[in-house]
């Protein structure tokens, strides 16, 4: 067998998740409880899928966190779009989750079913073929973290006359650092997204480690890789040492991708923006730079935007999704999960989203 | 929203390339990264390439790997 780029894989995937789990729950013998949080919507579904929590012992938890980008945006972003589609005539472009994210029980499907011209894209190149194509004005809703900024600012450094980016992209590791701060639980460890951190290194993490002393450990997707940034984890928890340690070398330096890194710097700068659940984070939001104004769709149609007002969703009033994305309680202690919210019919993001751990819970069937 | 995925490059058009993911072939951007030759592997974001997967570590892993599991 072999894995990705040609290296042989010679121990096979079960004996190495039975392998670490042991040696996990050796560890853990007769130790105080250990909480390890991750970070991301793709490490959650690794965990879910493969049900690894089943393989921990009972006193370590693995906590889910904020790695969601669909589900962190506030509804005042969302409210932000929709209105700029009743008012105008252009064609939107987004990513198919943010797609299906209600307020008031509306999504973009809803609206695209009334005629707008709103159309789900992979990858943000795929708008700049629309716009290419189409004299109407493309109005890209961009939404993610590092990983996905990189792509939004080459498509504005593009420069496409009419093409613009409605902005919801927010730096994921000032959040991290915030959710820290916050000390509403005890975070013995975390397990740090294997994407972002390809774009920004492992030397973008070193302010946090110095700040609050939590042990890090940067992971793949793959079931062996979250079990053994695990293991790391626990080592390292129980040996007393504080570093930042690298599980996926194969995919991420100490230094980042630097291109990456130079056009995001290039094109966004950061303001302190409000994150669902989280209230306004520093320096987390990506604001597209004045001197790309042409390209920004808030500075674009600024008339149409003098008249919006955003409203609160009294329909999300039971939705418990701010405390999930926090790691404060898990999606079977929310009243809605599976009863008034489920995958088909989602009230908040976390169940809408295939990163939200209310989502992926409900569609994988696997709870603990 | 994250995912990435390995393709392995199989004509390069800058800032294009095609890449294949275990079958299906797609356009990808690949200005973010450096010196990318045919035959090579780099993960996908949407759309564009993030990094070349890098094959010297992914051995050493395997090597780590077979290190713990002897050790059992």
């Amino acid at each position: 067998m072999e894995g990705i780029n040609k290296v042989p894989v010679t121990i096979p995937l079960r004996d190495r998740i039975k392998g670490v789990a042991s040696k996990i729950r050796k560890e853990m013998e007769n130790e105080d409880e250990i909480r390890i949080m991750h970070l991301c919507g793709t490490h959650e579904d690794t965990i879910t899928r493969f049900n690894l929590r089943s393989l921990m012992p009972d006193n370590l938890k693995l906590i889910s966190g904020p790695g969601c980008p669909v589900c962190i945006i506030p509804d005042t972003d969302l409210q932000r779009v929709f209105h700029l589609i009743q008012e105008t005539d252009i064609t939107l472009t987004t990513f198919g989750d943010m797609a299906r994210v209600p307020f008031e029980g509306r999504s973009l499907f809803y609206y695209r079913a009334k005629g707008h011209d709103i159309r789900v894209v992979y990858s943000i190149f795929d708008a700049l073929e629309i716009a290419k194509k189409n004299k109407k004005p493309v109005v890209h809703f961009g939404i993610g973290f590092e990983t996905t900024m990189p792509s939004t600012a080459l498509a504005i450094l593009d420069g496409i006359e009419n093409f613009s980016v409605l902005s919801s992209h927010r730096f994921f590791l000032p959040a991290m650092d915030h959710l820290a701060s916050l000390g509403e639980i005890k975070i013995d460890g975390f397990i740090n997204p294997g994407h972002v951190s390809t774009i920004v290194g492992v030397k973008a993490y070193e302010n946090i480690l110095k700040r609050h002393r939590v042990p890090q450990v940067i992971a793949g997707f793959d079931p062996d890789d979250v079990m053994l940034a695990i293991y790391m984890l626990v080592d390292m928890i129980k040996k007393g040492e504080k570093e930042i340690l690298n599980e996926y070398p194969r995919a991420v330096s100490y230094e980042g991708n630097e291109k990456s890194q130079m056009v995001m710097k290039e094109v966004f700068e950061k303001e302190d923006w409000e994150w669902r659940g989280i209230g306004v984070v520093k320096e987390s939001g990506g604001n597209i730079k004045d001197k790309y104004d042409q390209f920004n769709a808030i500075k674009v149609y600024e008339d149409v935007f003098e008249s919006f007002s955003p409203k609160e969703d009294k329909r999300k009033r039971m939705c418990r999704c701010g405390e999930v994305l926090r790691g404060l309680i898990t999606p079977d202690d929310c009243s809605l999960f599976l009863k008034g919210c489920t995958p088909k019919n989602p009230v908040g993001p976390c169940m809408v989203s295939f990163e939200g751990i209310c989502s992926i819970w409900a569609s994988r069937g696997v709870r603990r | 929203m994250c995912l990435a995925f390995p393709g392995r490059v199989e004509k390069i058009e800058y800032p294009y390339a095609v890449a294949n993911f275990g079958g299906t072939k797609r356009k990808v951007r690949i200005d973010l990264v450096d010196e990318l030759k045919v035959g090579e592997y780099v993960l996908v974001h949407v759309g564009f390439a993030i990094q070349k997967v890098n094959e010297d570590e992914a051995r050493q892993m395997e090597e780590i790997w077979k290190e713990l599991i002897k050790s059992l």
